[in-house]
């Protein structure tokens, strides 16, 4: 926790960081930190804008890897033996400071999984299966990737419980009048998203974990978009259940958290069950280990928890309110510049960027998402074309498909520029 | 500029060919790849085992739109022998651009569209390639 505020968010960048300027980001600077952004796609430079599907990487974090696999690759609470144990150490020291980046109270409340999806489904499984019988209620939205949908279909099919939406207004805010009465039906969980994927859309957590809570409901929150890019703060949040993906805040793929209120944890049954979980173990019977060991069965992914945890010192480092500062002022450039510079664009989601995060889903009238992605393509650009695993909202909205070009720490406004003059050679090319 | 933009495969998109609902068509088929979006809905008329008339509506990329519109000028006035062997790399060679694995689905869509109205003609029975409304254009 050495590195982290109490806050989990904003550790006080040293004077001298070139990569903070006047309490701002400097994104040029920052880039150089992440070797992939050096590289070039099709011979230009690789202009990376789809960091909401999964963050590049710093070298931070890839020497963290590195250096585990070269220094002191061990498995972990098994061995006697010093690389063993200096796994273990920074294995547990990584959950100790992923848990205080989102300011858990405690560190046995963060369970490290693969992914937000993954989390999700634990909770489905565990929590879900005890929980939820027939004709409960579980209130969801519209917003959600597949992620926060299905494990819930799946549950109530089986349970015989209900699923209720809480819909969108045309600019992607959920009806918060209509959630109002939903809580009427007294459902057992709200589940929804921090920060749209698709629109950006920012939701006001801590006002509808309240309500929530008041209509005698929990509340889980997919953080997936949110972790990486504002500060977040559980204990402020009031939610029960937080989960999100290390892949999309600049650590490893297979690392991810679920964190739950401890007396949750403790009521819930195992998720996935074997080693390392188990506390005695009998032909016919076992006793479950302690938080968070429960819920962590088979050897973990180390090298990606541990990889991580430098993810979130580099975050810590740069300051999550400056993130978010950074990433809202480019939200409205490209909002802005966009708009002016390709005429005839669609642009989709918020327009106020205060309560948008760093995500612009857009369309053009004379071609498809997919032929504009592949033609910026062809100029470095990268971008996602498709429904963004959110088939039900691109239903709510009428549209077949979007592109989507999304940011992170090290997105500048030349990134913007190099999308805008990119749409004007793909409308050249689609009405010549 | 790109391979995959050619001039023809761009003139296709803008005017497909054979486009529009057919009014008796001897088999309608739909197909649609969720993932991107790309819908198509194929129709033959079918009379004495000729593709008389052939008509397509849908929406999607480029590749997919162009590939229906190639797809319909080829099968039109052939025996449905010659239809039943037209087959995945044959459409590939009338595109005649270097499709990347992640496009072939698109460029595909008319194709596998095809193969399902043809397993449903067969289904339906000879007299479907009888039906003298499959002539109507
Ligand atoms: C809002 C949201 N939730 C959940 C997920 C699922 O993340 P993962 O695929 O890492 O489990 C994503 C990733 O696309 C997401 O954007």
């Amino acid at each position: 926790m050495t590195m982290t505020s109490e806050s989990g968010t904003d550790a006080p960048g040293s004077a001298a960081d070139p990569r903070i300027r006047d309490g701002r980001l400097v994104a040029e600077v920052i880039r150089a930190d992440f070797p992939i952004l050096g590289t070039t796609a099709h011979g230009l430079p690789l202009v990376y804008l789809d960091s909401a599907a999964t963050s590049q990487k710093p070298l931070a974090v890839i020497e963290a890897l590195d250096g585990y696999y070269r220094g002191y690759n061990a498995n972990v609470h098994r061995g006697i033996y010093d690389i063993s144990e200096r796994a273990t150490s920074a294995y547990e020291g990584a959950r100790a400071r992923i848990a205080a980046f989102i300011n858990a109270p405690e560190s046995c409340e963060l369970i490290n999984v693969r992914n937000a999806t993954e989390a999700i489904n634990l909770v489905a499984w565990s929590w879900g299966r005890a929980n939820i019988g027939e004709g409960d209620v579980i209130v969801l939205t519209e917003l959600e990737h597949h992620a926060n949908l299905v494990p819930w279909q799946l549950l109530a099919a089986e349970k015989g419980a209900r699923l209720e939406f809480i819909p969108i207004t045309d600019e992607g805010y959920l009806r918060q009048e209509v959630y109002a009465e939903l809580l009427k039906l007294k459902p057992k969980l709200v589940a929804f998203t921090h920060v749209s994927n698709t629109l950006g859309t920012i939701n006001p957590v801590a006002e509808m974990t309240a309500q929530a809570h008041a209509a005698g409901a929990l509340v889980l929150v997919d953080g997936a978009q949110a972790v990486p890019h504002l500060p977040v703060n559980v204990q402020a949040l009031g939610v029960d259940f937080y989960v999100f993906s290390g892949h999309k805040m600049l650590g490893p793929t297979g690392s991810g958290g679920l964190w739950a209120r401890r007396e949750l944890l403790e009521a819930m049954p195992p998720f996935m069950a074997g080693g390392d979980m188990i506390r005695t173990v009998t032909l016919r019977a076992s006793t479950w280990n302690e938080l968070p060991w429960k819920f962590e069965a088979g050897t973990p992914d180390i090298s990606a928890t541990i990889g991580l945890g430098a993810a979130v010192d580099y975050l810590t480092g740069l300051g999550m309110a400056r993130v978010r500062a950074h990433e809202q002022e480019l939200v409205a450039y490209a909002l802005e510049t966009i708009e002016e510079k390709v005429p005839g664009i669609s642009l989709y989601g918020p327009r106020d960027a205060a309560r948008r995060g760093g995500v612009v889903p857009f369309n053009l009238p004379e071609a498809h998402p997919h032929d504009v992605a592949q033609l910026l393509d062809r100029v470095g650009v990268c971008v996602r074309a498709g429904h963004h695993c959110t088939m039900p909202l691109h239903e709510r909205l009428n549209l077949p498909a979007t592109a989507r070009a999304s940011f992170s720490v090290y997105s500048t406004r030349q990134d913007v520029d190099a999308l805008v003059d990119g749409l004007r050679d793909v409308q050249r090319i689609f009405r010549s | 500029m790109d391979d995959l933009y050619r001039d023809y495969i761009l003139e296709h998109y803008r005017r497909p060919h054979n486009f529009g609902p057919l009014e008796d068509a001897s088999v309608t088929r739909e197909g649609a790849n969720p993932l991107c979006g790309d819908r198509i809905t194929l129709q033959l008329g079918v009379v004495d085992g000729v593709v008389q008339t052939v008509g397509f509506t849908g929406r999607g990329c480029a590749i997919s739109q162009a590939s229906a519109s190639l797809l319909t000028d080829e099968i039109k006035g052939k025996p449905l022998a010659d239809v039943q062997s037209f087959g995945a790399d044959d459409l590939l060679e009338l595109l005649g651009i270097q499709i990347s694995p992640a496009r072939l689905k698109c460029a595909m869509l008319s194709h596998d569209t095809l193969r399902g109205a043809l397993a449903l003609l067969a289904e339906s029975g000879p007299e479907a390639d009888k039906d003298p409304a499959g002539a109507a254009t």
